[in-house]
């Protein structure tokens, strides 16, 4: 391993923080922008031109909060928690292709910190690994609601996890890799060639569980104001709270970057054109978690499971079944 | 609107009432499989998702940006209390009959009297403790003068309550009143319009 490599990666680590922390506090800006827009109201309108500075105010009022442990907290979870939402979100970005490889000064440069061969299974696992920050959380807070939302969590997560795998498995079957790359490179051909037109039931799937893998509002389960207060997150203040807030949105980003490149082609064939097609996917599906916001209820929690197990996995192994035959014939 | 059909609360075909239709709750699980997917595929998470981007495109926002802009508010609207004054005269119409201060049900008027050279009943001292005052309204309706109404002031943040409610600051300032400003309310109670309430003649 050559010095070069460790310092392009570590480069690359430190782009990838820095950018991501930046979008997810510009995501809260859109999301309550977006939310009032829909119910006409104005949103955030005083901090700033168009209040776009609200978010450096919310950042300053984070970072300056008093940090409150409560009394009779698990301390070292109590305190761990957050760091594992927030740490795990941005560690599976490590396996995400965010741009094709481009070239400056005659130096080509991979925006990917680590193309593994195993890129999807990575990013869902530790994905799947930043559902503790809710759970131990939630258990060591000595809240009420704090623990029937880390009860929730676990509920939630060992439904949404059938669907995400065994969806993602068609697709995977037909690709033959795991790697995003190749995954990507697959669909190359353009829009005919995208997995979403001959995996549209694996889509869709994928999709629903993504909704649950991020918490988001036909399944914000997990925090839900209006019954829960706010969950895992009631008794945490300040930059622990805050954390929690950035690792929820920079997932948001994170999955909303994996279905655009399993599902819809990617970057296609790695041109400008094709990367600003990719950010504009990703702006559609992250979009679209702030419209359904909007729009849609929430369910209850053992409606969830209910659809998860006895609806959504059927689905999703039948659909594994004949894409199976398909290939097999 | 006729009101008859209203008045028999009996469900029967001849009065207004009648059951709402509620589906039977699915009990089996297959029930319950077939209502999700004709909830599912009825698009009614589509209609939902449409209305609101309608209502994001449309633009129409409902905001008041309130300390910019503020909302008309109804004539008679309780808050802080004013003291009029007679519209020929620019005579307070306050008597002191002290009706106010007896039926205020926080006790929070306090007022003094007192005879003056022509042995009309005169106020000195009118104050309301707006600490206790329930804005009940009680007074302004007592009031056989129409001296004593509620304003439209709701915004009585202030460093301290008593700058709101000494006599000075509810007396209509006499240049307020002599260019027409001082409000009447409509409606209920008022005084009739073109007709102002007259000093009552000591000589009765
Ligand atoms: S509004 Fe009611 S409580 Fe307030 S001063 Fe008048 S009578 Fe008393
Ligand atoms: S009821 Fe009216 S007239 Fe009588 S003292 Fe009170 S304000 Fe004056």
């Amino acid at each position: 391993m050559d010095m070069a490599f460790i310092i392009e990666t570590i480069v690359k680590i430190v782009v990838i923080l820095l950018v991501f922390s930046a979008l997810a506090g510009l995501g809260t800006y859109f999301e309550r922008k977006v939310l009032a827009f829909m119910q006409r109201r104005l949103g955030p309108m005083h901090v700033g031109p168009f209040g776009l500075l609200q978010v450096a105010a919310d950042g300053i009022k984070l970072f300056t909060k008093e940090d409150i442990i409560p009394q009779n907290v698990v301390k070292p979870i109590f305190k761990i928690a957050p760091v594992i939402t927030a740490a795990t979100a941005f560690m599976a970005a490590a396996a995400i292709p965010f741009w094709p490889q481009f070239t400056v000064f005659g130096y080509t440069v991979h925006p990917i910190v680590a193309d593994v061969n195993i890129g999807i299974l990575y990013v869902l696992g530790v994905m799947a690994i930043g559902l503790y920050g809710p759970l131990l959380g939630g258990m060591a807070s000595a809240n009420k609601f704090s623990l029937i939302s880390a009860a929730r969590s676990a509920a939630v997560f060992i439904s949404y996890e059938v669907i995400s795998g065994l969806s993602l498995l068609a697709p995977l079957m037909m690709v033959g890799s795991l790697s995003l790359v190749d995954i990507n490179n697959y669909q190359v051909g353009g829009i005919g060639h995208w997995i979403i037109w001959s995996q549209p039931v694996a889509f869709i799937l994928f999709w629903i569980a993504a909704f649950a893998e991020t918490g988001r509002t036909p399944f914000h389960l997990v925090a839900n104001d209006h019954e829960i207060i706010d969950g895992f997150g009631t008794e945490y203040s300040g930059m622990r709270w805050g954390l929690f807030f950035i690792g929820e949105y920079a997932n948001m980003f994170f999955i909303s970057f994996v279905i655009a490149i399993i599902f819809l082609g990617g970057f296609g064939d790695g041109t400008i054109a094709g990367a600003f097609q990719l950010l504009l996917k990703v702006a559609f599906f992250f979009f679209f978690f702030l419209w359904t916001r909007a729009a849609w209820p929430d369910v209850r929690p053992d409606q969830l499971m209910w659809l998860c197990w006895k609806v959504l996995m059927p689905i999703a192994v039948i659909n594994v079944v004949i894409t199976g035959l398909v290939m097999m014939f | 609107m006729h009101s008859e059909p209203l008045n028999d609360r009996n469900v029967s075909e001849h009065s207004a009432y009648y059951y709402v239709d509620i589906e039977e709750y699915p009990t089996t699980g297959w029930d319950k499989f077939k209502q999700v997917v004709k909830r599912t595929f009825r698009g009614e998470l589509f209609v939902g998702l449409w209305v609101v981007m309608r209502e994001m495109i449309k633009f129409d926002i409902h905001t008041v940006k309130y300390p910019l802009e503020k909302l008309p508010i109804g004539p008679r609207y309780r808050a802080v209390h004013k003291l009029l004054r007679l519209w020929e005269s620019g005579y307070e119409r306050c008597i002191g009959c002290g009706l106010c201060e007896k039926i205020c049900i926080s006790d929070c008027i306090r007022m003094d009297t007192k005879i003056d050279e022509n042995s009309r009943k005169e106020v000195t001292e009118y104050s309301i403790n707006l600490g206790r005052c329930i804005f009940c309204g009680y007074c302004a309706e007592v009031c056989p003068e129409l001296a004593i109404v509620h304003g439209q002031r709701y915004e009585n943040g202030s460093e301290q309550r008593a700058h709101f409610v000494i006599k000075d600051d509810m007396l209509t300032p006499l240049d307020f009143l002599t260019s027409g400003q001082q409000a009447e309310y409509p409606g209920f109670g008022s005084i009739t319009p073109n007709e102002s309430v007259t000093k009552t003649p000591l000589a009765y």
